[in-house]
Formats: C-alpha cells, sequence, structure tokens
C-alpha cells in the first residue's frame, strides 16, 4: 500500500498530495482528506501563532505504526500523513490525513482513527503565544475518549 | 543511557537532554522518575506529579511499571497535543 508519512517545517498542499495518491490508480473509489488548521484563538483567548515542538524519530516511527494498524482494521489502497512542526499562525494548516479506498466507509474510518491517535499518541506538543505570554496546551479529555473508542 | 526531555518537561528541567548512570536499584520508569526528582529543584518541578508525566523507551511510549534494563533512550514528556 502507498504510503508516506512526512514531519516538515514547510506548508503542504492538501490537492497536490490527493493527486500524487491517487495518479494512474483505477480502483480507489473513495478519498478522505483532513486538515487541521490553526485557529486564532485557544480557551476563548486569542493567540497570534503556535509553535509545534516533536520528538523527530519517534513521532515518524508512532504514525507509522498507526498507519499500519489502519490498514490491518480496514482495507485502505493508501494512506499519507503530514504533520508540520514550528511556528504556525491562525489560517495556516498543521495537519493533514488522506486515506483512499475502494468504498467510502473504510476510507472515512482509517482518517478518523489516524487523527484520534495522531492527537493523543503522536510525540507533539503546542505551545502557544497569547498576548498574557507562552503557555503550553493542555491535553484533552474529550481527545482521549475519542482514541479510546478504537481499542 | 541517555534521557531525553520535551515540552514543558524540557523548559523545567532545564536541559534537552543528557547521560546519566542511575544505580542498579532503579529498575522501572516510575524508580528513575523518583530518581531523577533527587537531581534538583528543576526536576522536582518537572516530576512533582508523576502521574502526568509519559515515557517511551527507545521511540515506544511505555507505562511507569516497566522495566528500564537495556535502555538506550528514555524520554519524557507532558500528554501530547499533536494533530
Amino acid at each position: 500500500m502507498p504510503t508516506t508519512v512526512q514531519l516538515q517545517r514547510e506548508a503542504f498542499n492538501a490537492a497536490a498530495e490527493v493527486a500524487k495518491l491517487t495518479r494512474g490508480r483505477t480502483d480507489i473509489g473513495a478519498v478522505v482528506t483532513f486538515t487541521g488548521v490553526c485557529r486564532a484563538d485557544e480557551n476563548g483567548e486569542k493567540i497570534s501563532a503556535l509553535t509545534l515542538e516533536h520528538y523527530p524519530d519517534m513521532a515518524e516511527a508512532e504514525i507509522t505504526r498507526h498507519v499500519e494498524e489502519a490498514s490491518k482494521r480496514w482495507p485502505v489502497l493508501g494512506v499519507t500523513v503530514i504533520h508540520r512542526y514550528g511556528r504556525i499562525t491562525p489560517g495556516e494548516d498543521i495537519v493533514l490525513v488522506v486515506t483512499a479506498s475502494s468504498h467510502r466507509e473504510a476510507a472515512l474510518a482509517a482518517a478518523s482513527f489516524l487523527m484520534d491517535y495522531l492527537k493523543t499518541r503522536a510525540p507533539f506538543w503546542k505551545q502557544v503565544e497569547k498576548p498574557s505570554g507562552k503557555t503550553w496546551v493542555e491535553a484533552k479529555a474529550a481527545d482521549d475518549a475519542a482514541a479510546e473508542r478504537w481499542k | 543511557m541517555k534521557v531525553r526531555y520535551f515540552a514543558w518537561v524540557r523548559e523545567r528541567v532545564g536541559k534537552t537532554d543528557e547521560e546519566i548512570e542511575p544505580p542498579s536499584s532503579v529498575a522501572t520508569v516510575s524508580d528513575l522518575i523518583a530518581w531523577l526528582t533527587k537531581r534538583g529543584e528543576g526536576y522536582a518541578y518537572a516530576f512533582e506529579n508523576p502521574k502526568v508525566i509519559r515515557a517511551a523507551i527507545d521511540k515506544t511510549h511505555v507505562r511507569a511499571e516497566t522495566k528500564i534494563a537495556g535502555a538506550g533512550e528514555i524520554a519524557f514528556f507532558p500528554p501530547m497535543t499533536g494533530g
């Protein structure tokens, strides 16, 4: 299965990644694209930017493990995961998950599974810049609960 | 073994990584946290609430009761907030 896992500082182009994954393929009937975008607020407070810190080798290994797990659970025909790190300002993209399958159910489920795991298991940490200073984003119980449902 | 720190654990400890040689009585991840806590104020602050600290051995998530024997690299960090 074509798999791309990339960690990068630069912005990505979601449409170009979808085209790359589906080029020349006639077996793919469904492509799901999830893009996580930087908002201008965190818990009701304005933010001017966020900085993503990551554990490079582990992040790549952990995401790859979960892509493999997704491909065991659903008949996916291709997966692309791109996660940015470094300083990102509101309106910029943070993360991209693309899943392809013959039918939509598998592509939707695999994309949802991968996002839930990225939120709770991939070693990335967000720090936000607010008028009052820099603070680390706290993990959300809702994200843990979302990841739990795949167990 | 090498220890790495990330996010606010790194900030509180005051370094990104270091080489350590804990005594053989330090058997598990939670033993290591307790041992590190005694190394200074920054460590004590970083590990003041050990329950929230996550750990990885050689780039794989582990639990507090995991044995550290044979580990090449142990990382400590807060709950993850990626995605």
